[in-house]
């Protein structure tokens, strides 16, 4: 699946990112490819979601380089990010509660006619048609998106980097705040996004998601990456220990493993 | 009722159809609104009956309409503002520096200092677009502080209420600016400042035409994307309703007649011979309420079907969320504040013109009315929510509050008390009823 020798589409390097004196983000570097889903984990203040906001152009990185497809580029903010084809799906989701479903989709990239008057219907249209194949229950396109349930909302928030043809996608937590049945769509999602060829960063707490759905494994720990593993070369316990532990399953000594088993 | 599981049991059942909520959901009509113009119908009947047949007149409701335009018309700008989440206390202060700004444009540099002497036929729209410009200029100045500067809004504005009242008494010296120039002078409203009878008519046989057009385009629209369209009978229900208001409220305008002294005035300097019980001459729509009608379309087109007010809406919905979505929240912010300088000039203008003067307490106040015709007319200080027209309306409804105990004799303190009782209790019942509406 992922071939060495083919540019990597996303490259980060030496990423770098300090609040005030503490490293959320030291000297991180991480690659993906086409077609490849990456499980971000760690602790919780691991420097995780710090680390794909400056990916998504949330933040920009003290020091360190970004190539997309081999090329250095430079993303100072969201809109930066989303000329690359980089979408986020945030763990809140990021959608503005009083408006509606499409407004949501296309809000900063709305569709307007050659006057410049928003095109609410060409806009609602292509709404539908991308809601139709996430969530083919999903009917309330008039309502502000307040009023609808979480697995909807979280619909409504995966239908942007869709509706956008994203190459690569960063999901943070995306199945935190949803039922089974949501989460196993959310999977299916992910699963057939991936055969698209698209890029996928999984940054999530739930260690099962991650063995099912990722490709590589990235672990990190107090701001920096612990190890990057070949999800089928490890178990989970051993990615356990690296997030735990924060070292590498070589150098964990039988005594720490012992203790961290109780 | 309040228990949590029977209220999120209820949201997932088909909301239950009363007759009347599937009627106004047919037709498409804003509920909120609708009750709003109901709140008004009741106060209006209710006036004119306590005040023996005094309130629904022609007469009144003309005088009404133009008392109300220059608080309207700022009103649409301050929607803007609070659905972003902040808020503007200068408007009043910089209503009055606008105003005597363009007071002396007009009666003194343009005449005494250029030399160019009174009622030049250009004085009317040079003043005007100097003081919109300078308004637009002030505002983006506030706007900035507010968006890049990162000072709270009501500080910002509260010092602007300050500043731009203390200046108007810094350089006026508490002298009356007047006259106003002839032509500028019609933008205030009375008599001469109206369309007359055959222009009221034109514009509101225009505004049929509009109507309908827009109904019909937007219905094809929506057919053409497959979209469920609202049936015939609802869309014609709409143009009827709609065109009918538009023409009744010419009727009315075209019913008030010049005051008997002007109309006597007019007759001689026209050589007309007045026969007996006087010359009947119909006033027509105000150039004010005109100004304020526009202000409002353009305004509504701004909030609902440009870039910019779907902008402003995210914001005040999600500023997080803007930011994500690559929107220039600071800019946009910045915005709103120099398109309220903008509609201030314009209230300026309204109101320096309709008292042919500027007084060192011109504007005093209108911060309150702005602000308060805006919360009645359901804009939520929690932000992203608020229309346009229910801005206006809520501008009605105040003065339609004032001008009815006007007529019952009350005097000015007890009408305070009540305009302040029912802000209150009109944002209460709003409050209320959203978390009825809402889980």
């Amino acid at each position: 699946m992922s071939d060495v020798a083919r540019t990597p589409l996303v490259d980060m390097r030496g990423i770098r990112v300090a609040f005030g004196g503490v490293h959320a983000v030291e000297n991180v570097s991480i690659d993906l490819h086409a077609g490849e889903v990456i499980g971000l984990v760690g602790g919780n203040g691991a420097g995780k979601s710090t680390l794909m906001r400056v990916l998504s152009g949330a933040h920009t990185a003290d020091s360190g380089e970004i190539l997309i497809d081999g090329q250095p580029v430079s993303i100072g903010n969201p809109r930066d990010a989303k000329v690359y084809g980089i979408e986020t799906i945030y763990q809140t989701l990021a959608l503005a509660d009083n408006i509606d479903a499409a407004a949501n989709v296309f809000l900063g990239r709305e569709i307007t006619d050659r006057s410049g008057t928003l095109d609410d219907s060409a806009m609602e249209a292509a709404t539908r048609k991308v809601m139709h194949r996430l969530n083919p229950n999903f009917k309330n396109f008039k309502m502000p998106v307040k009023s609808l349930s979480g697995g909807q909302r979280q619909a409504v928030a995966i239908a942007r980097p869709v509706q956008f043809n994203a190459r690569i996608l960063i999901m943070d937590e995306p199945t935190a705040a949803l039922g089974p049945a949501e989460t196993e769509q959310v999977r299916n999602l992910i699963r057939q996004l991936k055969q698209e060829g698209i890029g996928i960063f999984l940054v999530s707490h739930d260690i099962h998601d991650v063995f099912d759905l990722a490709d590589r494994i990235s672990v990190m720990y107090h701001g920096r990456i612990v190890g990057t593993v070949k999800k089928d070369d490890v178990t989970i316990d051993e990615v356990l220990g690296m997030i735990i532990l924060g070292k590498p399953p070589t150098e964990v000594t039988s005594q720490e493993l012992a203790q961290l088993h109780g | 009722m309040t228990d949590a599981t029977s209220v999120r049991q209820a949201a997932d059942e088909v909301p239950p159809t009363r007759s009347l909520r599937s009627f106004l959901a047919s037709t498409e009509i804003d509920t909120r609104l609708a009750g709003m113009i109901g709140a008004l119908a009741v106060i209006w009947v209710g006036f004119n009956v306590m005040s023996g047949g005094l309130f629904l007149t022609s007469r009144n409701l003309w005088n009404l309409s133009v008392q109300s335009s220059s608080i309207a018309v700022m009103a649409t700008g301050m929607v803007l503002i609070i659905v972003s989440r902040n808020i503007d206390l200068s408007v009043g202060s910089l209503l009055g520096f606008l105003g005597y700004t363009m007071a002396m444009i007009q009666a003194v540099w343009i005449p005494t200092n250029l030399g160019l002497g009174y009622d030049q036929p250009f004085t009317w729209i040079v003043t005007l677009a100097i003081g919109i410009g300078f308004g637009a200029l002030v505002g983006a100045l506030q706007g900035f502080i507010v968006a890049y500067g990162g000072v709270p809004s009501f500080i910002v504005t509260l010092g602007g209420l300050l500043v731009w009242r203390g200046l108007i008494f810094r350089y006026a010296q508490g002298q009356t600016i007047a006259p106003m120039d002839k032509t500028y002078q019609l933008i205030g409203g009375g008599p001469a400042g109206s369309l007359g009878d055959v222009g009221s008519w034109i514009i509101g046989g225009l505004a049929c035409i509009a109507i309908t057009w827009t109904v019909l385009m937007s219905n094809r629209r929506r057919r053409a994307y497959g979209f469920q369209v609202r049936p015939t009978w609802a869309m014609a229900a709409v143009i009827v309703v709609s065109s009918a208001a538009v023409l009744g409220f010419v009727w009315v305008a075209n019913n008030y007649f010049w005051p008997p002294a002007l109309a006597t005035q007019y007759a001689e300097a026209h050589g007309i011979t007045e026969p007996p019980g006087g010359l009947q001459i119909p006033t027509g729509i105000a150039y004010p309420v005109l100004i304020m009608i526009g202000v409002t379309l353009a305004m509504t087109y701004l909030a609902t079907r440009r870039r910019f007010g779907r902008y402003v809406y995210s914001i005040g919905g999600n500023p997080d969320a803007a930011e994500l979505g690559g929107i220039n929240v600071r800019r946009t912010i910045m915005m709103t504040y120099a398109l309220m300088g903008v509609l201030v000039a314009i209230s300026a203008g309204i109101q320096t013109a309709r008292l042919n003067a500027a007084v060192t307490n011109l504007g005093i106040q209108n911060e309150l009315d702005v602000i308060a015709a805006a919360v009645i007319g359901g804009t939520s200080f929690a932000g992203g929510i608020g229309t346009i027209a229910g801005a206006v309306l809520g501008a009605v409804v105040m003065q339609s509050l004032r001008s009815g105990m006007v007529l019952l004799g009350l005097d000015s303190p007890t009408q305070d008390i009540v305009v302040g009782v029912v802000l209150v209790t009109a944002v209460g019942l709003d409050a209320f009823l959203r978390r009825r509406s809402t889980r």
